[in-house]
């Protein structure tokens, strides 16, 4: 029973306010990516989860507590920090068996968990070394260790992965994911990373300036996006933004307003022959598709991504643009996603 | 080629006569004093005065530990060792724990407090000595270990030492430590003393010596022999008017009182060496 929900959350450092008031339920077993441009106050809305910051105002629950006043080892939760945190002069059983013998577990359990975690994270053969004779990616499967053995109600980790090279952080996402699923804990994850949020998160959370913009599934938030931010955001490379409408038979859109097309909805015919013409600037063949960029007669700049077996439109040429007009999104001047 | 060589093998030679040379200038007078903790008062006083140890080592060291001057030095020596134990540790203690108020607590004044301690480091023992006595004469200290040591515990050096320390280890593990449970008094003794086992083990020798050499403050405040620190106590063997000076017994005093600092120099300097090695943080 661990289901988290945020009230209207706040956080102020003296008069200045870093958290607008915050809300979300999570259930019981949910993987939650918190994801947003550094300073967006992603790791205080986690630490405040964690009890390492207070709050300010508002309430978070987890289970059936309000946790507002409770210390950190008091609210079930475990927590993988991003730069491991281990404790340099302990051997990674220690590491791992340090919170089980605070809370008084008898020994011989300690002893059955951390052999149980370190069989899970094939960690087994370096049980008695010091953190600092491990390898990146060993130091982060320790850090994994020392919150699985706690059995708590709630995992929550602070960008774990970015400390790591990409080849690793890539296999590390996958055994994250794989250990929540096995595990069925709730999880709160932090991240910069728009790729690890969608690949990791149930349902992610995406926070700008202290406002969470959208809470949806990935592929959810990715087709719909509420805000043009979100729409820039997630997805890579972003959602093209055009400053007049492209639509036929549309007037001009109001002041401040503008469109939004994901690069992959465009297809390349004849010039003349779509709802637009682009002036290719150059290409980008990434093998299994091309990035085509270029600049359209209204001077917005264009990206289309095409299969990498398409033949290649030559720089400088003109090419036209062929869109479904039910894949054109329309933001207001206010950068919300208004229906048409 | 073998010009090269050569030259090579003349500046080897003039560094180490150097280096030799140094080394015999700095160890001369402990030689010095060595023979003389060897030889009989006759043969000291008549020229020329004898560079080779004599015969009568263990006659003089037996004599000035049972006999010594005012008190044997044995006692002395013990006295010594309590004061000097008992300073090092107990500044050890007290900069630890107040290093980890000012760095890991907020509280009201925190920042005047560190500038108090750090103050204190224009004050010397030498400077402040005359209230201390007063203080101590009135609490009736006189004469006593307590009295010996616990004006000298205060200190500002080692907590500044303890606090840069403490400075450097990452917050991320001290919230880590909080996740896990551990409250203050646990994180100290479980993470912070274990990470600062090398610091430690340098202060004790610094501080050990320190404390051993105390000369000024044990020259007020012990009037009784019995409460004699071996370094006074040498001063206090010196004799005064027409006495016969026993010089043998007090160079043996001498090489006595030298001895512990050296040995835990000595004891302590695998330790330092580990520790400079396998930098952990």
């Amino acid at each position: 029973m661990a289901e988290i929900k945020l009230e209207s959350i706040r956080k102020s450092y003296g008069r200045t306010e870093v958290i607008h008031g915050i809300d979300a339920e999570i259930s019981d077993g949910e993987f939650i990516v918190i994801v947003g441009p550094s300073g967006c106050g992603k790791s205080t809305l986690l630490r405040m989860v964690a009890g390492l910051e207070s709050i300010t105002s508002g309430d978070i629950h987890i289970g059936d507590r309000v946790v507002n006043r409770l210390e950190p080892r008091e609210r079930d939760i475990a927590m993988v920090f991003q730069n491991y945190a281990l404790y340099p002069h302990m051997s990674v059983f220690d590491n791992m068996a340090y919170g089980l013998k605070i809370a008084n577990v008898p020994k011989a359990e300690i002893q059955a968990r951390v052999a149980e975690a370190a069989r899970m994270l094939e960690l087994e053969p370096y049980l008695d070394r010091k953190p600092r004779q491990l390898s990146g990616g060993q130091r982060q499967r320790v850090a994994m260790g020392r919150a699985i053995v706690r059995k708590p109600a709630v995992f929550l980790f602070d960008e774990p992965l970015s400390n790591l090279d990409a080849k690793l952080r890539v296999q590390m996402r996958l055994e994250i994911k794989a250990l929540q699923r096995k595990l069925g804990v709730t999880a709160l994850y932090v991240t910069h990373d728009q790729v690890e949020a969608m690949t990791l998160a149930d349902r992610m959370i995406v926070m700008n300036g202290g406002v969470a913009e959208q809470i949806g599934a990935p592929l959810d938030v990715y087709a719909n996006p509420a805000t043009l931010f979100v729409a820039g955001f997630i997805g890579s490379p972003p959602m093209n933004v055009l400053s007049h409408d492209i639509r036929p038979g549309r007037g001009a859109l109001d002041p401040g307003a503008v469109i939004g097309v994901r690069p992959e909805h465009i297809d390349l015919v004849a010039p003349g022959a779509g709802l637009i013409d682009l002036d290719v600037a150059f290409c980008e063949p990434l093998g299994a598709e091309t990035l085509v960029h270029g600049t359209t007669a209204a001077g917005d700049k264009l990206v289309v991504r095409i299969d990498g077996e398409v033949e290649l439109p030559a720089d400088g040429t003109r090419i036209g643009l062929s869109i479904d007009p039910a894949r054109i999104l329309v933001f207001d001047a206010s950068g919300r996603r208004i229906e048409t | 080629m073998s010009g090269m060589v050569e030259k090579r093998g003349l500046g080897t030679w003039l560094t180490h006569g150097g280096l030799i040379f140094g080394i015999a200038v700095i160890c001369f007078p402990i030689w010095i004093a060595f023979v003389a903790s060897t030889v009989t008062q006759d043969d000291l006083v008549r020229p020329p005065m004898p560079l080779l140890p004599g015969p009568h080592l263990l006659d003089n060291y037996l004599e000035a530990l049972l006999t010594g001057g005012a008190a044997p030095v044995w006692q002395m020596l013990f006295n010594s060792l309590v004061m000097a134990l008992g300073i090092t540790i107990g500044k050890i203690i007290i900069s630890l724990l107040s290093a980890y108020a000012i760095v890991y607590f907020k509280f009201r004044f925190r920042m005047l407090f560190f500038w108090l301690i750090f103050m204190t480091l224009m004050l010397p023992v030498e400077v402040r000595i005359v209230p201390t006595y007063e203080v101590v004469a009135n609490l009736g200290l006189l004469n006593s270990y307590t009295g010996l040591i616990l004006p000298l515990i205060a200190s500002a050096t080692a907590t500044f030492l303890f606090r840069q320390l403490f400075m450097t280890i990452p917050d991320e593990l001290t919230e880590a430590a909080r996740v896990d449970g551990a409250g203050p008094i646990r994180f100290f003794i479980d993470i912070l003393l274990p990470m600062s086992r090398t610091n430690i083990a340098a202060l004790f020798v610094i501080l050990f010596i320190y404390g051993w050499n105390q000369y000024l403050w044990p020259l007020l405040i012990t009037t009784d022999p019995s409460m004699n620190t071996v370094v006074m106590g040498i001063k206090q063997m010196l004799p005064t008017g027409d006495q016969t000076v026993e010089w043998p017994v007090i160079m043996a005093t001498a090489m006595l009182a030298m001895l512990p600092p050296v040995l835990v120099v000595l004891g302590m300097q695998k330790l330092f060496v580990k520790g400079l090695v396998e930098s952990e943080k």
